[in-house]
């Protein structure tokens, strides 16, 4: 795992490369020839109207939807070219985190975080529960272990997703609007997590509304409209006052509504 | 014929120990039935595309055939067919004795009803979780058998202790192989009796009583399988 130092190092291959990839469902073309690359330790956001193919593209990405065209390199390794019985070896690398935290109901916090170790890793149970324990620590839930997920808030329920996630040592998260199923109160704690994520070196692509949060913490902004990306840049670039871009102009409207 | 008390005790006690059989008929047709809904319902929603029609066909077939034809079929057809090879083997007048004709033919029935019954439970849940196993590197098979599966065994745990007192019903037509069971006792000893009605009562009360139990078990089983702070305030 990367450490801090490693972030933005311009050394050559990037950690997770999207290449041209395009989907179609029901005669609809929801992503268009999309390509964009992440390097170890960085953090890109991903904004745009809803429809406009965010989720499809991380669905695609982590290869859960397979993409009619285009590959996905991780570490240099193709996803297609792992085939259709090696592709959950890819997807263990991948960490996903959902709008609605898709938490197992009938497994406590634990258990949540455990099974797939248990399952996939195949690691004895001591050592999984030990892990998953380690990891509820990390995002603040060491108490709540015992707990299923009916009996957590939504911002718990989120947290225990993003440990159940790490738990797999994934190269890459991807964050699905973490927070947009959240009341208000609740989504500090959730972006607090992911922040200290990204300090810790974790390389992530990001859906978000949260336009304050990902103007602070990420370099590049992708837009994504009608299944392309049509803009890219810094948030001074794409987000300044007065700026002509799409993005912008999005994002003052996202303001308008939510007053962030 | 039955005119002193003793006798009529003894008559009664042979249709009470029906029970057994009865009850093993049943729990060894929901066991195969159990065998044979799970996996078809998972692979009515999860499986192959190519499987679906075949799978589809069988729970037509025996949800379509009335339970008579289906015991005659297994005793006299399939049974008989299948016993050929093994004659002269000790073990095999049991093995394909009328009660386990009865059994197939029950469970093979229940097992079509049961299938639509997790095939419900599994649509039921949120597929968010489906893909969530996914994401974690679950194969489908793995993502099925660890995430789907337990939470939809205990959605049909209701429908399931209705499926339970319709097969305990259906369970008195397999009289007619000459199944040890309630029915058939109580039909010689009524007609050899004369008492037709004391002891179709008592069949109907040994019914009555092993679908009571057998309900009250299930609703015991869903309360100790729960899971905390779900379905809370819903029946």
């Amino acid at each position: 795992m990367a450490g801090p130092m490693a972030r933005g190092a311009p050394d050559g291959a990037p950690l997770l490369e999207v290449r041209g990839i395009s989907k179609s469902m029901g005669g609809k073309l929801l992503l268009d020839d999309v390509s964009l690359s992440l390097s170890r330790g960085e953090l890109k956001v991903l904004i745009g109207p809803s429809g406009g193919g965010k989720s499809t593209l991380l669905q695609c990405v982590h290869f859960l939807t397979i993409p009619d065209k285009g590959d996905v390199l991780l570490d240099g390794e193709s996803a297609r070219e792992m085939g259709k019985r090696n592709i959950c070896l890819f997807r263990q690398e991948i960490g996903m985190i959902f709008q609605d935290f898709n938490l197992f109901d009938h497994l406590t916090a634990r258990d949540n975080v455990a099974v797939a170790l248990r399952r996939v890793k195949r690691l004895r149970k001591a050592e999984a529960h030990g892990r998953a324990l380690a990891e509820l620590e990390r995002v603040g839930l060491g108490d709540k272990a015992g707990l299923y997920p009916a009996q957590l808030s939504g911002g718990q329920k989120q947290r225990v997703s993003i440990a159940r996630a790490l738990a797999m040592d994934p190269k890459v998260m991807l964050l699905d609007e973490p927070t947009s199923a959240l009341d208000p109160e609740l989504i500090g704690e959730v972006l607090n997590v992911i922040q200290s994520l990204y300090e810790g070196g974790m390389t992530m692509l990001m859906v978000t509304h949260q336009v304050g949060f990902a103007r602070h913490i990420t370099k590049e902004i992708l837009f994504m409209e009608d299944g392309r990306i049509t803009e890219r840049g810094s948030p001074e670039d794409l987000l300044a006052e007065g700026s002509l871009s799409r993005a912008g102009a999005f994002c003052s409207k996202l303001s308008e509504v939510t007053g962030r | 014929m039955i005119d002193d008390f003793p006798q009529f005790l003894v008559s009664a006690l042979y249709i009470v120990r029906g029970t057994g059989w009865t009850a093993a008929l049943i729990l060894g047709a929901m066991s195969l039935g159990l065998l044979v809904g799970m996996p078809l319902a998972a692979l009515q929603v999860y499986g192959p595309k190519p499987l679906r029609a075949p799978l589809a066909a069988y729970v037509w077939f025996f949800r379509g055939v009335p339970i008579l034809v289906l015991l005659y079929l297994v005793y006299f057809g399939l049974f008989t067919y299948a016993q050929g090879p093994f004659e002269g083997f000790s073990w095999a007048r049991s093995a394909f004795s009328p009660f386990s004709a009865s059994l197939v033919a029950l469970g093979l029935t229940s097992g079509a009803y049961q299938s639509q019954i997790f095939r419900g439970a599994i649509l039921s849940l949120p597929e968010g979780q489906y893909r969530a196993a996914m994401a974690l590197g679950f194969t489908r098979f793995g993502a099925v058998t660890r995430i789907v599966l337990p939470q939809a065994a205990r959605l049909s745990i209701p429908a399931w202790s209705n499926e339970y007192s319709i097969l305990l019903k259906d369970s008195a037509i397999a009289y007619v192989l000459g199944t040890s069971e309630i029915m058939n006792r109580a039909r010689s000893i009524a007609f050899l009796s004369n008492r037709i009605l004391t002891f179709f009562l008592l069949a109907g009360i040994l019914y009555l009583l092993l679908t009571w139990l057998g309900v009250r078990a299930l609703r015991a089983l869903e309360r100790r399988l729960a899971i905390p702070g779900l379905g809370q305030g819903e029946a």
